[in-house]
């Protein structure tokens, strides 16, 4: 159960939360994969879940730990401080899906908010992330800070999407890094900062005048000798293979609809298990 | 302060090494259209220096801490840590192009066995900030000499991509000095922290096109 006490010092700001949701994963009987540790807190809410489309490497499998993320309340809202603690056990395969898109928004005082994502996936241990978008409501203050930890012979597969505001609105101040590394080393570490706070996000370097953008990172062992060749397959959009056993669809667009149709182009350039 | 000269040789855009034949990715944004006018042009660049520049200016910086206390035992990882912040293998394979030719003019102009240790193909950045370190510079002047070296070089690739009066390109120069100068200290800053913390702005857009522009039969620039 959330407790205010326990995580929220008396000089927070005012109405703040602060949650710590715990997920573990493990190998059960006949390869199959079950939820060890399943603890929400606050408005952090995990639940057993079923297959809700269509899923790389998994393949709506019945027999992999399926779990989906709930928002217990709005938010995050400025001072608002939320952590996910991930551990996909030996062998195992988590999928972890969300049930809708996180609004992020200001609070009273303009405090900034932050959510802390932190995954560790052992060896030969399998974690499929299909995240929701992210919106960056008008003068929201957040930093997303997403680490994960592969195992040399891990495979991964995740998606992100940032939006820069509801519709017809500005976007608030966010920053969000996402940084995997594979047997300790850095694989992967991209931050986009975009808000008034920040310089340079709509030029055509950055973001130009999209108001979405995202990608989809795929990390398999098979790949260390030849790892998928690069893609540009749309003028926003291209596939890219990693300095190491990864590709990275990266993709900007005007909405959240065609950006998610570009990230699926990309995912089906990739051949199965990925493409679906 | 006695190491000026130094700091203009490094970042003057007339040193030998390659720079002249890439646009900075500003190419490829004009073909696209995105750069249009001396307004997108300067929200290009400063998007370009906030991002790349800042990445690049940072490894510079640590490079050159390392090579100054003649440590280069961290060079690898900062090798890695920089592919890891580079999505485009073409932007990746440039950085190591640039990199390889700074190298090649630095080991003839101002010999030290530094240079030799770099390896096969070393990143742009990390060769700037031993060269900086190996002229006795300092590790925010070797985060500066980068930004101001690839930034003026996109710059002034504009004459060739687009029509502009030369003048207007200056002034947007001269308007982004102070943030080349904050940059290079946030950059020297990071530069004194963990490898995996050096920071990591992206910029899609930049990797993107990249990729098109490698595959594009007519091209003035490299990249």
């Amino acid at each position: 159960m959330y407790d205010s006490s326990r995580h929220n010092p008396a000089h927070g700001p005012i109405g703040a939360m602060s949650a710590r949701a715990v997920l573990s994963s493990e190998l059960g009987p006949k390869g199959s994969s079950r939820i060890g540790t399943l603890r929400s807190d606050g408005s952090l809410v995990l639940r057993k879940s079923n297959p809700k489309g269509p899923e790389p490497l998994a393949r709506r499998r019945p027999d992999v730990a399926r779990v989906a993320l709930a928002a217990g309340t709005a938010g995050p809202l400025g001072g608002d401080d939320y952590a996910l603690d991930i551990l996909v056990g030996a062998g195992s395969t988590l999928v972890l899906q969300e049930v809708s898109a996180m609004l992020v928004l200001p609070g009273l005082g303009g405090a900034g908010s932050h959510m802390a994502i932190s995954v560790t996936v052992e060896a030969g241990a399998t974690f499929v992330w299909l995240a929701e978008p992210i919106i960056a409501a008008h003068r929201c203050n957040h930093r997303h800070d997403v680490r994960i930890a592969l195992a040399p012979d891990a495979r991964m597969f995740l998606r992100e999407e940032m939006l820069l505001g509801r519709h017809g609105e500005a976007a608030g101040d966010f920053a969000s890094r996402l940084r995997i590394t594979r047997g300790g080393a850095a694989l992967y570490d991209q931050q986009i900062d975009f808000g008034p706070a920040s310089d340079g996000w709509g030029g055509a370097a950055v973001l130009g005048q999209n108001r979405a953008v995202g990608s989809v990172i795929a990390v398999d062992p098979d790949w260390t000798d030849a790892v998928p060749a690069a893609l540009p397959y749309d003028e926003t959009a291209a596939l890219t293979p990693l300095a190491g056993p990864g590709v990275a669809i990266g993709a900007v667009a005007p909405d959240s609809l065609s950006l998610r149709r570009l990230l699926i182009r990309g995912v089906n350039e990739l051949a199965p298990p990925w493409a679906t | 302060m006695e190491r000026q000269a130094a700091l203009l040789l490094l970042a003057d855009g007339r040193l030998p090494a390659g720079g002249y034949a890439h646009s900075g990715g500003l190419e490829p944004a004009v073909t696209a259209g995105r750069v249009a006018d001396m307004a997108g042009l300067e929200k290009f660049l400063i998007g370009r220096a906030e991002t790349a520049g800042l990445i690049a200016s940072a490894f510079a910086a640590a490079a050159c801490a390392r090579a100054a206390a003649d440590d280069l035992s961290d060079l690898e990882t900062l090798a890695v840590e920089l592919d890891a912040r580079t999505p485009s293998p073409e932007l990746r394979k440039v950085s190591r192009d640039l990199g390889r030719q700074l190298r090649r003019a630095m080991s003839s102009i101002h010999p030290h066995p530094l240079f030799a240790a770099l390896g096969d193909a070393p990143h742009q950045p990390i060769v700037m900030g031993v060269a900086a370190a190996v002229l006795g510079l300092g590790p925010r002047d070797a985060a500066l000499a980068i930004l101001h070296e690839n930034n003026s070089g996109a710059a002034a690739s504009a004459a060739k991509l687009m029509r502009v009066d030369p003048f207007d390109v200056h002034a947007i120069l001269a308007r982004m000095t102070t943030r080349l100068d904050a940059l290079a200290g946030q950059a020297a800053v990071a530069a004194e922290g963990a490898p995996g913390d050096l920071p990591s702005p992206g910029a899609p857009l930049s990797d993107i096109a990249a990729e098109h522009h490698r595959r594009r039969d007519v091209r003035l620039f490299a990249s």
